[in-house]
């Protein structure tokens, strides 16, 4: 848990934010994130995030998708219990291919999921900081992590003239917790005092 | 230079004004309020119809399978039939979803949701069928991978039942996750816009803590581009392999390498037949007309002539090689499918899934929605005949004419294939109720190409000269010196 200090900036359309993005890290301004409703195409690269290597990880559970059902089905039908069915050898391989296939496919999907969760850091009863209520309907929000030596009014003003439609100081979880999403946690209780 | 701009020449994809607040609250709309008494109508005779199947099966599996109609002879009749039919129509979700995908067709964006969870509820459907026709259910286990007490026997592994039971088990899995993670961004709109208390708790829970984060879009990108990856060629698989259930056998009728691309042109037809029987009612009720268009219900037409064209050819090819192969098992058995004494379920195949689909080819009966309505049951209609055909028709006169047979249904049978039905609309239903019926993410993601106040400004563009249009696009670039999404 680390509760900090944030200027949340919401933008109201795709054109607007991405030249904020440039301007704000031009700046030296710490961007902690932005939050769309809808995938963004180019945003991850204006923020200077690299590329994902979810799809090297599918690949590799994939592998061991194949290798599973190979190895298992080939270990029981010449040595565990090997059996003659339909006149096949034992060692019958094309009439393996569905099987593999299918395990293929299953180990890659159920494996890239979880490890999608996991990277993401969702689960049922996971629970994160919403900065702005609208950040899943129409607007871009962009939180700014600020530290003891940023001036509010400052980074406020310099995110208004960037075009945000709206800019506040919030105090935020920066991470996950376990939660209910109709409680409010302490720190919200606090701010709002 | 990608440049994020659609000719106005192609129909708009989201007809109205719309800007992204307006498409969460058109589709979210329903969820928020209470459900119209059509719904509670709808629902309760689904649940009634549900009740009724579970009643058919408790007495099939109290009584044993002597309760249907299947004898000796004809070992699978409705059961199967019914579960074929089933898994076919649970085709289409996934072939829009990942298929489409693939080919970047922007129309799928309003109908994957509703899609998606079509092919979901039809292969829980479809796997009642081969689960109960194993008549001692508690033996069930016997198809897992489980080393078991009576010995160390396994299943077979070279066999396409149990093949079956891999390919099934793996779609389900798959469309359920392909399904479930384009969901979550949809669950956290809905639960940051919840004004009660249980309505935060529940999609809280339901969205996974998704907040949106630059990243994690990154993320869901790369996983449904790979899904669709994968899933394309899984759904091809899933009918190939319930084609061998019946091709890999020595039966005349049966054992034919045309069945896996028939089947799964047939699986696609009966399958958009079926999406197009949802969402006419579906967009009807929910007022989701600007979303699914008619260019949608068009566009899946098309999609059912030209399948429905190919399970024709399929057909006449059937009957070419049975008279080709001068085999004289091949030819008695098509024989008696077209005059023997179930000529009408053949003859109902053939005008309901050859003959009619071709009415789509007259562009205006594409586009009227009572016809489409109409069509989209007739095609249902003979796609359940098709399966009846292949299985009852070619297993009646076996090989010993001592005991040839006629199969006909009993309640108890009609009763489970009722109880699926029950089944399937009460899971739409709550579905229809409780959760995002379009892809609301996707949606705003396309608005901006596709929309049709934002189209208008196209014309404009259109317009243009190119030199004209290049200047604008790159003075605009100038102005952002960055990647705007409207160049990207």
């Amino acid at each position: 848990m680390a509760i900090k200090k944030f200027a949340v900036a919401a933008y109201d359309d795709e054109e607007v934010l991405f030249p904020a993005v440039k301007k704000v890290r031009n700046s030296g301004y710490k961007i902690h994130d932005i939050y769309t409703p809808f995938a963004v195409h180019g945003l991850d690269e204006a923020m200077g995030l690299k590329g994902t290597d979810l799809h090297i990880a599918g690949f590799i559970y994939g592998l061991c998708g194949t290798s599973t059902a190979v190895g298992f089905i080939s270990w029981i039908f010449t040595s565990d219990w090997p059996i003659i069915y339909g006149g096949k050898p034992h060692f019958a391989l094309p009439a393996w291919i569905p099987i593999t296939f299918e395990l293929t496919v299953l180990f890659a999907a159920v494996g890239m999921t979880m490890t999608f969760c996991y990277l993401n850091q969702i689960m049922p009863g996971v629970k994160k900081h919403v900065f702005h209520k609208r950040q899943s309907d129409d607007l871009f929000v962009m939180a700014i992590e600020l530290n003891d030596h940023t001036s509010e009014h400052d980074v406020l003003a310099y995110l208004k003239a960037t075009g945000a439609k709206e800019v506040k100081i919030e105090v935020a979880e920066a991470g996950w917790w376990y939660g209910r999403w109709d409680k409010k946690e302490a720190y919200e209780l606090q701010a709002a005092k | 230079m990608h440049i994020k701009y659609e000719s106005f020449v192609r129909e708009p994809l989201v007809d109205g004004d719309k800007d992204y607040h307006q498409v969460s609250e058109d589709i979210v709309r329903p969820i928020e309020g209470k459900p119209g008494r059509m719904w509670y109508v709808g629902f309760f005779f689904s649940v009634i119809l549900l009740c009724y199947g579970i009643f058919s099966v408790s007495w099939a599996v109290y009584w044993g399978l002597g309760t249907w109609g299947v004898n000796k002879t004809i070992g699978w009749g409705w059961d199967i039939t019914n579960f074929v039919w089933w898994i076919g129509i649970g085709h289409a979700g996934t072939l829009i979803s990942a298929i489409l995908l693939l080919f970047r067709q922007g129309w799928r964006t309003g109908v994957n949701r509703a899609a998606e969870a079509m092919t979901i509820f039809a292969v829980m459907c479809a796997g009642q069928f081969p689960i109960w026709h194993m008549g001692r259910v508690w033996d069930g286990f016997w198809v897992l991978p489980l080393p078991n007490t009576r010995g160390t026997l396994w299943p077979n592994f070279d066999s396409p039942l149990l093949w079956d039971v891999f390919a099934i088990s793996t779609y389900f899995t798959v469309s359920l996750l392909f399904w479930y993670s384009g969901l979550l961004p949809d669950f956290a709109l809905i639960r940051d816009r919840a004004n009660t208390k249980l309505r935060k708790m529940l999609y809280g829970l339901a969205s996974f803590g998704w907040t949106g984060t630059a990243k994690s879009w990154q993320r869901m990108e790369a996983l449904a581009l790979v899904l669709a990856g994968l899933s394309t060629p899984l759904v091809l698989s899933v009918h190939t392999i319930v084609s061998f259930d019946f091709a890999t056998s020595v039966i005349p009728g049966w054992h034919t390498t045309i069945f896996p691309p028939y089947f799964v042109a047939g699986a696609v037809f009966s399958g958009f037949a079926m999406v197009n029987t949802l969402l006419v009612i579906t967009r009807r009720i929910l007022h989701l007309e600007d979303y699914i268009t008619i260019g949608h219900l068009e566009a899946m037409n098309k999609v059912i002539v030209l399948t429905g064209s190919i399970v024709g050819v399929a057909y006449l090819t059937e009957l070419f090689i049975a008279w080709y192969s001068q085999s004289w098992g091949e030819m008695a058995a098509f024989q008696w499918r077209i005059m023997g004494p179930y000529w009408w379920s053949y003859w109902a195949m053939m005008t309901c899934n050859v003959v009619s689909p071709q009415l789509f080819w007259v562009k205006k009966l594409r586009r009227n929605v009572p016809f489409t309505f109409v069509m989209s049951i007739v095609v249902n209609i003979g796609m359940w005949f098709e399966r009846f055909v292949i299985i009852v028709t070619s297993t009646y006169r076996d090989w010993i004419p001592g005991i040839w047979a006629y199969y006909s249904t009993t309640l108890t049978e009609v009763g489970f294939y009722l109880g699926t039905f029950g089944l399937f609309f009460t899971c739409y239903f709550l579905f229809a109720k409780y959760f995002p019926v379009i892809a609301i993410a996707e949606i705003k993601f396309v608005l901006k190409t596709s929309g049709e106040n934002y189209k208008r400004d196209m014309q404009r563009i259109d317009a243009q000269s190119e030199e004209e249009f290049i200047h604008v696009v790159d003075s605009h670039h100038d102005d952002s010196h960055e990647l705007a999404p409207a160049h990207h």
